[in-house]
């Protein structure tokens, strides 16, 4: 058979593609396992992170003994119930923003993160310490400037005072709006109000830095510089989950308990 | 040996893919701003580049001429894929920081044309050296870049403060200019006009 011949083409082809194919599913499947145990330990990482309960250079064991004081439950965002037979290991909050029966679309007025879909159920994390309340961690999410950033809100368990905030996940521009990530930054959340006393968000990412003799300053974050819009839609995705559209009803009860 | 050696050394400094050729320049943008991500980089174009051109080079008898480029782009897409997911595995944190860099070596023209330019008429041997040797040369240049993109953009190396920052208590001012694209293009600029002045005869002629 010659080698350009048109039998001999298809033929190369389909070898090639089987082998190929072999390898590469080889791969995806015998590696899943590690790769599923390092997604988790990333996540579990996140929140501990914004919780400023390990640093960015936790070892595994560090990560998993930390993380064992951590309760987590499924709440359902409009009413703030908390789901019994929803388990938190088993539900994935990006998946079911994608599943139509899961979701539900934000209207466009009271859409500050700009997410326009978001999934009806959230899951909510709880730092325990001697069997109470020591800090609520919440997930949020909004868009910046390029991209929507994934992150986590700590809260001090009176709601009054924020503990911490991390982003996970953006593609926002190095430099400037990826300063999200910068410690500095973050370090200045910790400790700001989030709530006016009747459980409105009035946190905000100003523009420039807070004037220290500024009467509401414990309500204002230093903008990001030369990133306004970043600045902006943290602010924006902040109020909307703090808010009464996003966490609200859950935080009112968690309050009332 | 000394074929040998002169296959694994020349695309360093004598035939560099990035320098001489002016290939793979986009993943010399991308992932340079850390010393970690571009070693990371490296190693994976190293194997990726090594194991395709050795793996075309074995096929090289069997490949119609009419298909060879999809031939070898099948050959390093699998690769690509299967590197892609070993990182994902072992160094998740890199990995999630390069996303689509990784990704993106199937279209790294540094492999392709090594593939089509060296596997197709050599040895396996040979060009599994060629393929090694010209990942290193790509990767002198990154290490190269990422050096000098993370000292003055952050004032670490390794994530290791070596000029201590002024937004945490230092006497360094970050430039933040380094971490963006361009500073590469300055940097990977001076490395060309360094190995041009040591190597006069790889200016071109005017």
């Amino acid at each position: 058979m010659q080698k350009d011949s048109t039998a001999k083409t298809i033929l190369v082809a389909a070898v090639l593609c089987v082998i190929c194919s072999i390898l590469v599913a080889a791969a995806a499947v015998g590696l899943k396992p590690l790769q599923e145990a390092n997604k988790k330990l990333d996540i579990q990482k996140n929140i501990l992170q914004a919780a400023g309960l390990v640093d960015a250079k936790a070892s595994k064991a560090q990560i998993i003994e930390a993380y064992k004081s951590i309760k987590a439950e499924v709440i359902e965002l409009d009413s703030g119930n908390v789901m019994e037979d929803m388990k938190p290991e088993a539900f994935d909050q990006r998946k079911a923003r994608k599943n139509p029966s899961m979701s539900e679309v934000i209207p466009a007025d009271q859409d500050l993160g700009g997410i326009k879909t978001r999934s009806k159920y959230s899951t909510v994390y709880k730092v325990m310490e001697s069997g109470s309340v020591k800090m609520l961690i919440l997930p949020i999410n909004g868009k910046g400037l390029w991209s929507t950033l994934y992150g986590f809100i700590a809260l001090s368990p009176d709601l009054q005072t924020i503990k911490g905030l991390g982003f996970y996940e953006h593609g926002e521009t190095p430099g400037l709006g990826g300063e999200v990530d910068n410690p500095a930054w973050k370090a200045q959340w910790s400790g700001k109000s989030a709530f006016s006393d009747d459980l409105e968000p009035m946190i905000q990412v100003i523009k420039g830095s807070v004037n220290p003799s500024d009467p509401q300053k414990q309500y204002k974050v230093d903008g990001l510089s030369g990133a306004t819009i970043t600045s902006n839609g943290v602010t924006g995705l902040v109020r909307y989950w703090l808010g009464a559209d996003g966490f609200g009803p859950y935080l009112k009860k968690f309050q009332e308990q | 040996m000394s074929s040998i050696k002169k296959t694994l050394f020349d695309p360093l400094f004598n035939n560099n893919p990035i320098a001489l050729q002016i290939l793979g320049i986009c993943s010399a943008l991308a992932v340079t701003t850390k010393m970690e991500k571009a070693l990371v980089m490296c190693l994976a174009v190293i194997a990726v580049t090594g194991l395709s051109n050795l793996c075309v080079s074995l096929i090289r008898n069997f490949i119609p001429s009419s298909i060879r480029i999809i031939v070898q782009m099948t050959i390093i897409a699998s690769l690509v894929i299967v590197t892609d997911q070993v990182l994902k595995a072992f160094v998740y944190d890199v990995a999630k920081e390069m996303s689509v860099f990784i990704g993106l070596i199937i279209t790294n023209c540094i492999v392709m044309g090594r593939a089509e330019g060296y596997a197709m008429k050599n040895p396996p041997v040979a060009s599994f050296i060629d393929g090694i040797g010209n990942g290193i040369g790509y990767s002198v240049v990154l290490i190269f870049v990422a050096f000098f993109r993370e000292i003055l953009g952050t004032g670490k190396l390794m994530g290791i403060t070596i000029f201590a920052p002024v937004n945490e208590g230092g006497w360094y001012q970050p430039n933040g200019m380094a971490l963006l694209a361009p500073s590469a293009f300055f940097l990977i600029g001076l490395f060309i006009w360094a190995l041009r002045t040591w190597k006069p005869e790889q200016n071109e002629e005017s």
